[in-house]
C-alpha cells in the first residue's frame, strides 16, 4: 500500500515537474528571443529582460532535475540514471525518453558554456547556445510521447500555450532576421536613411 | 591602481543594460551605445560594476586594471 | 665595430650603397628589377652579425614604419623575436588608402627588396612562415608570384612566402584586419585592448611590417645604419615614399628624405602672391598651378592652408603641432578654383561608406557627419548642420574598435577650418569653386556583405 502511494507521488510529482519546466523552457527562449532582438516587456528595463532569460534558465534546471530525478527514482517505471543523459537507454518508451534525454543533454550544454561564457571564443558560445532551438522542441515531444497527460485537459492546454508563444516568438525573429542588414551594409543604410530625411527638409 | 570600465565595441549591440544598471558612469548616446567615463571605478561602485559587466548580454563590459 | 652589417662602399660599377636620393626606386625609373638586376645592384643579402647584430643596427638607423603609423621597427622586430611560438610576419602591402600608390609601385618595381625585408624580418621573428598582403591586382598578383618563385629556385629564401590577396577597402591595410584576414576570415579590424604583436589565433602572434618598412629593412642590413641616417633628419632619419597629387591633376610617387620642403614637393612658391580670383582664400601659386590648401596624410590626415603648409617640411616634428601628420606619405595640392568643402564631402561619404559596420557610434556617426558634410557643400546649409556636426565628431571619437572615426574626424575637422571663407561663402549662396570636377580620388561602389570583405 505505501510503495504504490509513494511511487503514484514520484509520478505525479515527474509528470508536474514536466509540466513546469516545459512552461520555463518556453519563457526561456521566448526571452532569448527578446534579448537577442533587443525586444522589450512592457514595464521591464533592458536589464530585467536579460535577468530573467538567465535566472528562468536556471530555475527550469532545478525543475528539471527534480523532474529526472523523481522519474529514476519511480519503481513503478524502469529508467536507469544513464537514461537520463544517454538517449534510448531507457527500457520505458526508449523513443520518448529518448529525446527529452537529447533535449536535457543540450540544456546542460547551454547552461555550463553560459557559465563558463568570458572563457570561451564567441563564436563557440553563439554557436553552442543556437542549439537551444533545438531543445525545447525535443522537450515538446518528449512531452507528448511520454505520458497521456498531453492529450487531454490542462496540461493540453498548457503546451498549445507554449507551443503558439514559441512560434509567435520565432516568427517574429524571423520577420527581423530577413530585413536585417548585413553588418557590410550597415554605414551604406544608415546614409540612405539620413539622406533621405535631409532631402525632405 | 583603479579599475576602469572598458566597452569592446564589436561586441556591443547596445542593448543599454549598462547603462540602466550603472548610470553614475554609464550613459547612452543618441545611438542606444553606452558612453563610459573614462575614470576609475569609486570605491563605492565596485559592485555596480561588477552587476553591470555581468548583465550585459553581449559580455562587451569588461573592468580592467588600467596600465 | 667589426660585426657591423655595414658594407665598405665598393667602387661605383659593382654596386654599392645607392647614391642620392634613389634608394629604393632604381635609376630606370618605373621598369620592374627583376632578381639578376636587383643582385647586381645591391647583391645578395646578407646578415653576417645574425639577428642580434641587424636589431642593432636597426635601433641604430631609427627606422620607423612607414605604413602611416611610424611605430619603431626595432622594438617591433625585439617583441617579435621574444614572442613563442614564432610569430608570423607579414608584409603589409594592402594600401587601402586610394590616394596612396607607393606600396603598389614599390612591389612592382623593386619586389625582391620587400622579399629580401621579408626574409630579414622572419629572421629576427624566427619565423619560416611570410605572408605578403597585396592588393587585388592580377598583374601584380602574377609579377609578384614569379619574383617568389625565382627566389625559391634559387634557393635564396629560408622562410617560404605566401601571397594573400586583400579586399578593395579603405580598412583593409589596417593591421587587426589584416590580421583577421590572414585568419581566414574577411578583413574586418578587430577590439586590440591589449597593446603588443596582434594575435593570429590563441597563441599565435604576427608581426606586422608595412612593405615599404622592410624594403628600408633590406638596404639597412646591406649599407648600415650610418647610411640610412645620411639623409632624412635627426629625429626623423631616411628616405620614405610619397604619393604626390600635383594641382594639375597628375599623380606620381616620388622617394624623398624626410623633412623635405612640402613646397618644392609640390611645386608650391614659398611666397605667397596676390590672392587668385575665384578662390576662397588666398592661393598660393604652384608650378602647377594655383594651389588653396594641401592636404597632408592622407584620407586620415588634414587640410592645411596653402601658405602655411609651403613653410612646411615633411616631417612629424612639424606637422603634428598643428594636426597634421606625415601618415603614408599622401600630400594633395587641391587647386584654388576647386570647392575644398565638396571634396571633403566626396572623401567623408566615402570613409562612412567604407566603415566596416561593426561599432555603433562609427556606422551611426561618420554616415550622418558625411550627410552634413554634404549638406555644408551646398547652398545655404541649415545652421543646424554645423552644430550637428560638431556634436557628430565628438561621439565617434575614441568609440571605436579602430582609429577609423578618429582619422575621419580629424580629416574633416581640419576641412572646418581650412575652408571656413568657403563655408561662409555657402552661407550667402555662393561658392568659391568654378571648377565642378572631382580631384581627390575616390572609388565608385559601396560593399555590402561580407564578401566584399573577403
Amino acid at each position: 500500500m505505501t510503495g504504490i502511494t509513494s511511487s503514484t507521488a514520484l509520478w505525479y510529482a515527474s509528470r508536474a515537474t514536466g509540466v513546469v519546466t516545459l512552461l520555463l523552457l518556453t519563457a526561456v527562449v521566448v526571452l532569448g528571443i527578446l534579448v537577442n532582438r533587443q525586444g522589450r516587456l512592457p514595464g521591464l528595463p533592458a536589464f530585467a529582460v536579460t535577468g530573467l532569460h538567465r535566472n528562468i534558465s536556471l530555475l527550469a534546471v532545478a525543475f528539471l532535475a527534480i523532474h529526472v530525478v523523481t522519474a529514476i527514482a519511480d519503481p513503478y517505471v524502469t529508467i536507469g540514471l544513464a537514461a537520463a543523459v544517454l538517449p534510448f537507454a531507457s527500457a520505458y518508451k526508449p523513443l520518448w525518453l529518448g529525446l527529452g534525454a537529447i533535449s536535457l543533454d543540450l540544456v546542460a550544454a547551454l547552461i555550463l558554456t553560459s557559465l563558463a561564457r568570458a572563457r570561451m571564443s564567441r563564436r563557440a558560445w553563439r554557436a553552442i547556445h543556437w542549439f537551444g532551438y533545438a531543445a525545447w522542441p525535443l522537450a515538446v515531444v518528449h512531452s507528448i510521447g511520454s505520458s497521456a497527460d498531453a492529450r487531454n485537459g490542462l496540461v493540453l492546454g498548457v503546451l498549445v500555450a507554449c507551443v503558439l508563444a514559441t512560434a509567435a516568438a520565432v516568427a517574429w525573429r524571423l520577420a527581423h532576421a530577413a530585413r536585417e542588414v548585413p553588418r557590410a551594409g550597415r554605414a551604406a543604410a544608415a546614409l540612405s536613411r539620413v539622406s533621405a530625411r535631409k532631402a525632405g527638409l | 591602481m583603479g579599475k576602469r570600465l572598458r566597452v569592446d565595441p564589436v561586441a556591443c549591440a547596445g542593448h543599454g543594460a549598462c547603462a540602466e544598471l550603472l548610470p553614475e558612469l554609464i550613459t547612452m548616446d543618441e545611438w542606444g551605445y553606452p558612453i563610459v567615463a573614462d575614470q576609475p571605478v569609486p570605491h563605492g561602485l565596485q559592485r555596480e560594476a561588477r552587476r553591470a559587466v555581468a548583465g550585459c548580454p553581449a559580455l562587451a563590459l569588461a573592468l580592467t586594471r588600467v596600465a | 665595430m667589426t660585426d657591423s652589417l655595414t658594407l665598405p662602399p665598393p667602387a661605383l660599377a659593382a654596386g654599392g650603397p645607392p647614391r642620392g636620393l634613389l634608394r629604393l626606386l632604381p635609376d630606370a625609373g618605373t621598369v620592374p628589377v627583376d632578381l639578376r638586376a636587383h643582385l647586381a645592384m645591391h647583391g645578395p643579402l646578407r646578415a653576417p652579425g645574425g639577428r642580434d647584430s641587424l636589431l642593432r643596427e636597426v635601433a641604430a638607423a631609427g627606422l620607423t614604419g612607414r605604413g602611416g603609423a611610424a611605430f619603431p621597427v626595432a622594438r617591433k622586430l625585439a617583441a617579435a623575436a621574444e614572442a613563442r611560438p614564432a610569430p608570423v610576419v607579414a608584409g603589409n602591402g594592402a594600401e587601402g588608402e586610394p590616394a596612396s600608390s607607393k606600396d603598389r609601385s614599390l612591389l612592382w618595381i623593386a619586389p625582391h627588396l620587400v622579399l629580401d625585408g621579408l626574409q630579414l624580418a622572419a629572421g629576427a621573428a624566427g619565423s619560416r612562415s611570410t605572408v605578403l598582403y597585396v592588393p587585388r591586382n592580377e598583374r601584380l598578383h602574377g609579377r609578384l608570384a614569379g619574383a617568389i618563385a625565382e627566389r625559391a629556385a634559387a634557393g635564396m629564401d629560408a622562410a617560404r612566402v605566401e601571397l594573400v590577396t586583400a579586399p578593395d577597402r579603405f580598412l583593409a591595410g589596417e593591421e587587426s584586419a589584416l590580421v583577421s584576414r590572414l585568419a581566414g576570415g574577411p578583413a574586418l579590424p578587430a577590439y586590440r585592448p591589449v597593446r603588443g604583436l596582434p594575435r593570429l589565433a590563441p597563441g599565435r602572434a604576427a608581426l606586422v611590417q608595412n612593405v615599404e618598412t622592410l624594403a628600408h629593412l633590406a638596404l639597412i642590413a646591406r649599407y648600415g645604419a650610418a647610411w640610412f641616417r645620411s639623409a632624412g633628419t635627426e629625429a626623423e632619419p631616411g628616405t620614405m615614399l610619397a604619393t604626390l597629387h600635383l594641382a594639375d591633376g597628375r599623380t606620381s610617387v616620388v622617394e624623398v628624405p624626410l623633412g623635405a620642403g612640402l613646397a618644392g614637393l609640390l611645386g608650391l612658391d614659398a611666397r605667397p602672391g596676390p590672392a587668385e580670383a575665384g578662390a576662397a582664400g588666398p592661393g598660393v601659386p604652384s608650378a602647377f598651378g594655383p594651389v588653396q590648401a594641401v592636404l597632408v596624410g592622407g584620407y586620415h590626415g588634414a587640410w592645411l592652408p596653402a601658405a602655411e603648409a609651403a613653410a612646411l617640411p615633411l616631417a612629424n616634428a612639424a606637422l603634428r603641432p598643428l594636426g597634421a601628420m606625415v601618415g603614408a606619405g599622401v600630400l594633395a595640392a587641391l587647386p584654388a578654383d576647386r570647392c575644398g568643402l565638396a571634396e571633403t564631402a566626396r572623401v567623408a561619404r566615402y570613409l562612412a561608406l567604407e566603415s566596416a559596420g561593426q561599432c555603433g557610434p562609427c556606422f551611426n556617426g561618420l554616415p550622418r557627419i558625411a550627410a552634413a558634410m554634404e549638406h555644408l557643400a551646398g547652398p545655404r546649409p541649415d545652421p543646424r548642420a554645423r552644430a550637428d556636426l560638431e556634436r557628430w565628431t565628438g561621439l565617434v571619437t575614441g568609440r571605436g574598435a579602430c582609429h577609423h572615426p578618429d582619422g575621419s574626424v580629424r580629416f574633416i575637422r581640419s576641412a572646418l577650418r581650412v575652408f571656413a571663407a568657403e563655408a561662409r561663402l555657402h552661407e550667402q549662396g555662393r561658392c568659391g569653386g568654378t571648377d565642378p570636377r572631382p580631384f581627390l580620388p575616390v572609388p565608385a561602389g559601396a560593399p555590402a556583405t561580407d564578401e566584399d570583405w573577403s
